[in-house]
């Protein structure tokens, strides 16, 4: 059964049908999915869903369904890990990372909004899913609208990684990749949606898409015992994801699940493309576009649709932005394979590498409880690492060969009697 | 002085289908002021009651966004052109 009441504007309130809109026809305000939150209260409990099984759908009274997600279905549940190594090299004592690196089915958080935004298209009745992408949204709406056998259309800008590209052209989908930065492939979606009719996942169907992000928070919270904790880095492209975060720590607090909400929520960028942590710094409402220059290509969107919320949420909070060059990324995301054995890609040395700027500037305090938002897999963006790593040792299949390197490194090993 | 301003697809019921149409004012709220007149109920849509530009509502003056002048004040002298364009289209720079 569906908790779903509708969609409100978030701006000035006026209630509309639980359909394919998106924008307020009033006051041009993004609309957002309403539930009936004391029922919810009534039947979800701590216990109920610790009995579902491991995946994202076991917050489902929370999420913008009418029935069973209609693909997707193991979406989720991924590892929230202590990260002692981690921790010691950054001198905190509580640090966790939480892991969407291995997210299944395209190791990013987007498969947690697609499964959403695809099964809701589903329900609504579209035939065709398309969506306009910095990569992992193209990786993931591929792969789910393959899984549910529906036709599928990416539109990305020219320059991604191939990667990325590859990894969405192998699940059969059309991809068109427009000559312009990510923000022009939006506004050419937008057209596009309102001329063909298709289901845009992060266009027309945004107001159910952007819900699936929540699950990140839920399963945050649940994992931690049902406990807040005080400091979450988040990286940020469009701003969505930061956005439904905090929503998630506020419904899990009215319907009771968790207690004493004190989280602070911090916002990461490249500095190469940081509209939304520099209107935090200068202290202004006014997100200012910017032309993305960054390795980060999958957080390059350089006028944010939920930019004016995500700076609110970081003020609300009491957190802060912040944001870190190409080369603190790289060493962000060598320090975290090292310590962790965990291969993010270059949002997640985004979000680590502000994590340490927030520490070492004394924002976040060392002896206080901190989660790392890991949302991308490294092996998408391996490209970025060209030149920047060791390089293999080449020798013949000669024993001697190998004797003389170990003597070259300088070490002493114990051979065998 | 007349100004030339671009009506955005959602608003055009109230102009009666026009894309453009001319308003008189010295400043971009004068001009807002002269368009309600000629077209009651649109400047409800783009303005907040207190008659603050409403958050997703964007007007650029000759492709620069006026949050970044002197918004409603911003002056306007012979030939400028105003465009108001809903946020949500994402638009680019
Ligand atoms: C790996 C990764 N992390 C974070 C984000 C940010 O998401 P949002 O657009 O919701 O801010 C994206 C968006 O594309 C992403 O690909
Ligand atoms: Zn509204």
């Amino acid at each position: 059964m569906s908790f779903m009441k509708g969609l409100k504007c978030r701006e000035c309130g006026k209630e509309y049908p639980k359909e394919a809109l998106h924008v307020c026809e009033l006051c041009f305000g993004p609309l957002e999915v309403n539930y009936e939150y004391e029922k919810i209260k009534e039947v979800l409990t701590r216990q109920t869903i610790e009995k579902r099984p491991p995946n994202m759908w076991r917050y489902k009274e929370l999420l913008p369904l009418e029935s069973d997600p209609s693909v997707g279905a193991q979406v989720g549940f991924t590892p929230l890990i202590r990260a002692h190594n981690l921790g010691n090299a950054l001198g905190v004592r509580e640090l966790y990372i939480k892991n969407d690196a291995v997210n299944y089915p395209t190791l990013s958080f987007k498969d947690r909004v697609v499964s959403v935004a695809i099964s809701r298209a589903r329900e609504l009745g579209f035939k065709i899913i398309a969506c306009a992408s910095t990569g992992n949204l193209a990786n993931s709406v591929a792969a789910n609208s393959a899984a549910c056998g529906m036709e599928s259309y990416v539109f990305i800008p020219h320059d991604l990684e191939q990667t990325k590209i590859m990894g969405t052209l192998i699940y059969g989908a059309t991809v068109v990749s427009i000559k312009g930065t990510y923000d022009e492939v939006n506004r050419l979606c937008s057209e596009i949606a309102g001329k063909y009719g298709w289901a845009f996942v992060n266009i027309n169907i945004r107001p159910y898409y952007a819900e699936g992000s929540k699950t990140f928070g839920y399963e945050m919270i649940e994992q931690l015992g049902w406990r807040f904790p005080r400091h979450v880095v988040v990286p940020m492209a469009g701003g969505s994801l930061i956005t439904k975060i905090w929503k998630s720590f506020n419904e899990l607090q009215k319907i009771g699940l968790a207690k004493n909400l004190d989280s602070r929520i911090y916002g990461a960028q490249a500095a190469g493309c940081a509209p939304i942590v520099n209107a935090v710094k200068e202290g202004s409402e006014l997100i200012r576009p910017v032309r993305p220059n960054t390795i980060a290509k999958s957080l390059a969107i350089g006028n944010p649709a939920d930019g004016y919320y995500s700076a609110k949420v970081m003020r609300d909070s009491g957190g802060w932005g912040e944001c870190v060059t190409d080369d603190e990324i790289i060493s962000a995301m060598k320090l975290l394979a090292e310590t962790e054995g965990i291969f993010a890609e270059t949002a997640g040395g985004v979000t680590l590498g502000v994590t340490k700027k927030l520490i070492e500037q004394g924002r976040i305090p060392k002896d206080e409880s901190i989660v790392v938002s890991i949302t991308g897999n490294g092996l998408k963006t391996q490209e970025a690492l060209y030149g920047k790593l060791n390089q293999v040792t080449v020798i013949n299949a000669r024993l001697a060969e190998f004797d003389d390197l170990v003597r070259a490194n300088g070490k002493e090993y114990a051979l065998k009697s | 002085m007349a100004i030339k301003v671009r009506i955005p697809t959602p608003l055009r019921k109230l102009t009666n289908g026009s894309d453009e149409v001319f308003a008189e004012g010295r400043n971009i709220g004068e001009i807002i002021n002269d368009l309600e007149k000629s077209f009651p109920g649109l400047k409800e849509r783009i303005c907040e009651g207190d008659g603050k530009l409403r958050r997703f509502v964007n007007i650029y003056l000759n492709d620069e966004d006026i949050r970044f002048k002197k918004n409603l004040e911003t002056e306007l002298k012979e030939n400028d052109e105003l465009s108001i364009i809903p946020a949500i289209a994402g638009g680019s720079i």
